[in-house]
């Protein structure tokens, strides 16, 4: 595996394990207040919808789309999208917005769910549909991760290999230590990975630009150190102004 | 019939504005200077190498800056 395999396999680990361990807490509350099948048939849905889009879109776009064009587009795509990731985790980590707390959104995903009526005996509608819409939407941004980063790198197989890896990471981690999702350090594994779609964006728009970056693919790795840098520098900075600590978001 | 698929189309349109801009429309902006610079320097040789990164730095920098809450 090549430098730029790695960074791939690490930026969707880490992508897909942050988002799901944000699914997992609407499964766990969808299934801890409703009704367990229900709750697991609606993520199980999920997750093989979510595939199905990866092989829908992903396949046509390596085969047909020709490869500089697609570099740029994605290339922006995941710019965008780590930009703003890291962004968000500067300011989180700096005490200018509140850490995203899973403990806060169980309960109040619990507290929702029990306002919803009763439990139906076979088949829950309301359990399956939070599981499922919790699973597709923060799924929808590793799917579009995978798909960019997998793409631009003829590199689609190893890019669901790694989302699929960490689904199950996260899934069996789950399994153990049940609603103490909190104690995962999600902002730290979205710093990291924000670092790595902004490295990879801007390397893919070079490219796709015809940029002759120094050393070619191992120019990422050059990259990610001016992102890492940059976030050393700029959360101390960004913590010397910060207010009084806020509560935890949901 | 027609409203239901307005509605639709709406709630999807809305779905991917706040996934791609949301609270953040300067990185949008950003990104798409980015790939202008990096259109516009690539036949050069050492300029986009240090500019096209360059962009994407400055324009976090100020999008972080911009979104601090003041200290009261």
């Amino acid at each position: 595996m090549t430098s730029a395999d790695w960074v791939l396999v690490l930026a969707v680990f880490g992508a897909c394990a942050v988002e799901m361990v944000e699914a997992l807490t609407i499964v766990l509350a969808a299934g801890t207040s409703r009704d367990w099948r229900s709750a697991l048939e609606g993520a199980g849905v999920a997750v093989a919808v979510l595939g199905l889009l990866v092989v829908t879109v992903g396949v046509p776009l390596v085969r047909y789309v020709p490869i500089d064009a697609l570099r740029v587009v994605v290339g922006a795509l995941l710019c965008s999208l780590g930009l703003s990731w890291l962004r968000k985790a500067w300011l989180r980590a700096s005490g200018h917005k509140a850490l995203h707390d899973e403990d806060a959104i169980f309960a109040e995903t619990v507290a929702e769910l029990a306002t919803e009526g009763p439990v139906r005996r076979h088949r829950d509608a309301i359990g399956f549909a939070v599981a499922f819409k919790g699973v597709f939407l923060e799924g929808t941004e590793v799917v579009l991760i995978v798909i960019s980063l997998g793409a631009s790198q003829d590199r689609l197989g190893l890019a669901a290999a790694a989302a699929a890896a960490a689904v199950v990471v996260v899934v069996v981690a789950g399994a153990v230590v049940a609603r103490q999702l909190s104690s995962v350090p999600e902002n730290t594994i979205k710093l990291a990975v924000g670092v790595m779609l902004s490295s990879f964006g801007v390397f893919w728009i070079g490219e796709g630009a015809g940029v002759r970056w120094p050393g070619s693919d191992a120019f990422l790795i050059a990259l990610v150190a001016v992102f890492s840098a940059l976030s050393a520098a700029a959360i101390p900075w960004l913590r010397r102004t910060a207010p009084q600590p806020v509560e935890a978001a949901t | 019939m027609t409203a239901a698929m307005a509605r639709g189309l709406r709630a999807f349109g809305r779905f991917w504005w706040d996934f791609l801009v949301g609270d953040t429309p300067e990185l949008t902006i950003a990104t798409l200077v980015v790939v202008a610079v990096a259109f516009a320097l690539a036949p050069l040789h050492v300029l986009p190498v240090v500019a096209v990164p360059a962009v994407a730095v400055v324009a976090l920098v100020l999008s972080a800056a911009r979104g601090r809450v003041p200290r009261r």
